[in-house]
């Protein structure tokens, strides 16, 4: 069992009578990236703010690094580096002037920080523009800029706040990429995003929040496997069966939903293309067209909440 | 539960940052070219004037300041009106300017207390007050080196000085309602203009309210001479609630040295009184005292409820 760096117990917050967090758990490993999923007003950034102590939590107790973020959100904020949710600099600063500021304020001094600044400017793909004033950058390039803050504190922990929100495919890719970099060289991320299939590509644990609550956790194949049953998804197209009948009782089958007329959507934990067509052919079936994929962690998330409002709409 | 690790660290960081960046930022060039050139049409006339009645006065440095030649105000009247307004220029957004920004969340997460970025910013913007008055009275000295052939005494120089003490309070005071406003409202053209509402109030409609205030609290009774007392001290009093007047009161004190008194004189207090001829600074200082207490007073008061206020808020932009 790795070190813990970020633990939160029982973490609750109320504003007013709408509770934003409630009865929280969570705990990030040393050196893992972390995704906390949810859609929004799940109370993933009231979360990350209560790690941070820019928020003081209703119960419940938080510990980052060993550090009380209440008591000693100075020792916290020495250490981890966060990048919010549509991260803003000042405009009429250059980018290398902006960074200079919060490295001052981390306790650096200007020829102390100089040389860090460069090479995480250069770093994040932005050492051309580093002179130009942020006010021309566009949101990609700000998103960088607040990695490359994140990098010349050399924090231990960094917290991303839906980094990739509002990027391209390929600026969001170059950010992941630039996540998986900084996980190897061994710091602990924790990230929130909606956005899931992309994020699972950078993921070694997720959660999945729901109402203040964190619904599932873990590998993403093991949510998969949790929530859908397998993980692997078979797209049956046949005509003259009852697919759910037919497949009935065979092993390592989770759930088959109809889509659409005469294609069903068959949840599994292997490959099992080989059974469905023979028992599709048995029954006497006409098999058209059937394709296999790994289920992602949209499906999880789509399935999760769907169950979820299922049960509540159930109670 | 106690805090650990001191509210100060960063401060000086952020009021430099501050303060460099209200010297280099377009609205304070037209805010300060505004007063410079007030500044010079008001010393102009001045100096006309001066010229024309060049008489015995020991203290004609200091007439530069306060003389005036229709239709041009004096000096001071000019800067008791437009300091406010250099003062909500400087502090109407220094909040609620991070949060639409957005760079607030990012500058709290670094390792400093929300103390210092408040007190950061009311200091930052304190410092280019004290630069731009320091700037504005040496540029009158000069002037009036230049065109009266003239240099200004010691006693002179030590009243320009505590003259500029007192704008600074002055000024303070308006940066920190400013500075209150941009806690309160989230919006930077909300807080400009209720910054602005209250400079007008003060300035303009304030010394119109005094008067009408006081006949409600204390109306005069023609039979009784010692309501028309009641009513002055009430008038005065209520008057004293603007920095405005204290402001005038202060520099009226500090700039005519013959100024004795403020308000209600009794002839019994005159006595042995040499009227017109001037007090010594130390007594002047003396006389203003109260006026200056006042007006840091308010400006601690006024930014402890801009702390207090800006403590309690939700960081969540």
């Amino acid at each position: 069992m790795s070190e813990t760096v970020i633990e939160a117990r029982d973490l609750t917050k109320r504003y007013g009578r709408t509770v934003a967090v409630d009865h929280l758990d969570l705990a990030v490993n040393k050196g893992e990236v972390f995704g906390v999923l949810g859609p929004n007003g799940s109370g993933k950034t009231t979360t990350i703010l209560m790690l941070l102590g820019l928020t003081e939590p209703t119960a419940g107790s938080v510990r980052v690094l060993g550090f009380d973020p209440l008591r000693q959100p100075l020792e916290v904020k020495r250490r981890v580096g966060y990048l919010p949710d549509m991260v803003g600099f000042y405009d009429q600063l250059t980018a290398q002037e902006n960074i200079a500021y919060t490295a001052r304020l981390a306790g650096m001094t200007t020829t102390e920080s100089a040389a860090p600044i460069k090479d995480a400017l250069a770093r994040v793909g932005l050492a051309d523009v580093a002179d130009h004033r942020v006010g021309t950058y566009s949101h990609g390039m700000r998103q960088r800029l607040g990695v490359a803050e994140v990098l010349v504190k050399r924090a231990e922990v960094a917290i991303l706040d839906e980094p990739t929100n509002g990027l391209d495919p390929q600026a969001t890719q170059e950010l992941l990429d630039l996540i998986g970099e900084l996980s190897r060289e061994g710091m602990t991320i924790l990230l929130s995003s909606h956005l899931l299939g992309l994020v699972q590509s950078v993921c070694d644990r997720v959660a999945l929040f729901r109402r203040g609550r964190v619904g599932l956790i873990g590998e993403v194949s093991d949510l998969a496997r949790q929530v859908l049953g397998g993980a692997y998804v078979v797209e049956v197209e046949a005509d003259g069966v009852d697919l759910a009948q037919t497949l009935a009782g065979l092993e390592g089958i989770g759930s088959v939903t109809p889509v659409r007329a005469e294609v069903s959507r068959v949840d599994a934990d292997r490959d099992v293309r080989p059974e469905i067509a023979a028992r599709v052919v048995a029954a006497g079936g006409a098999l058209r067209n059937m394709a296999i994929r790994r289920s992602g962690l949209d499906e999880v998330y789509v399935r999760y909440f769907e169950q979820a409002q299922e049960t509540a709409d159930a109670a | 539960m106690r805090r650990e690790g001191s509210p100060f660290t960063g401060l000086s960081t952020i009021a430099l940052k501050e303060a460099a960046d209200h010297m280099s930022s377009l609205r304070m060039h037209l805010v300060m070219l505004l007063v410079l050139l007030t500044a010079i049409g008001a010393i102009y006339g001045a100096i006309s004037q001066i010229k024309q009645t060049i008489g015995q006065d020991p203290f004609l440095f200091l007439r530069l300041f306060t003389t005036s030649q229709a239709p041009l105000p004096s000096f001071v009247t000019f800067l008791g009106f437009l300091l406010p307004l250099v003062a909500i220029a400087l502090g109407f957004d220094a909040i609620n300017g991070e949060y639409s920004r957005r760079t607030m969340s990012r500058i709290l997460a670094q390792p400093i207390y929300r103390d210092a970025v408040l007190t950061g910013k009311f200091i930052g913007g304190l410092l280019v007050l004290a630069i731009c008055l320091v700037t504005l009275w040496l540029l009158m000295t000069g002037l009036g080196i230049l065109l009266l052939g003239l240099p200004p005494s010691g006693e002179e120089v030590l009243r320009g000085i505590a003259f500029l003490i007192a704008s600074l309070a002055y000024g303070g005071v308006w940066l920190a309602v400013a500075l209150l406003f941009s806690t309160l409202f989230r919006a930077p053209a909300t807080s400009a203009l209720a910054a602005l509402t209250l400079w007008l109030l003060f300035t303009i409609f304030w010394p119109m309210i005094a008067p009408l205030l006081a006949n409600l609290i204390a109306p005069v009774d023609p039979l009784d001479p010692m309501t028309t007392l009641a009513n002055a001290s009430w008038q005065s009093g209520i008057a004293r609630i603007s920095p405005n007047t204290l402001y005038n009161e202060m520099t009226l004190a500090l700039l005519d040295p013959s100024t004795r008194a403020f308000g209600l004189l009794f002839l019994s207090q005159l006595q042995g009184a040499l009227l017109g001829s001037p007090l010594p600074f130390s007594q002047s200082a003396l006389l203003v005292w109260p006026q200056l207490a006042g007006l840091v007073a308010a400006m601690v008061v006024v930014f402890t409820v801009a702390y207090v206020s800006f403590q309690r808020q939700e960081i969540r932009a």
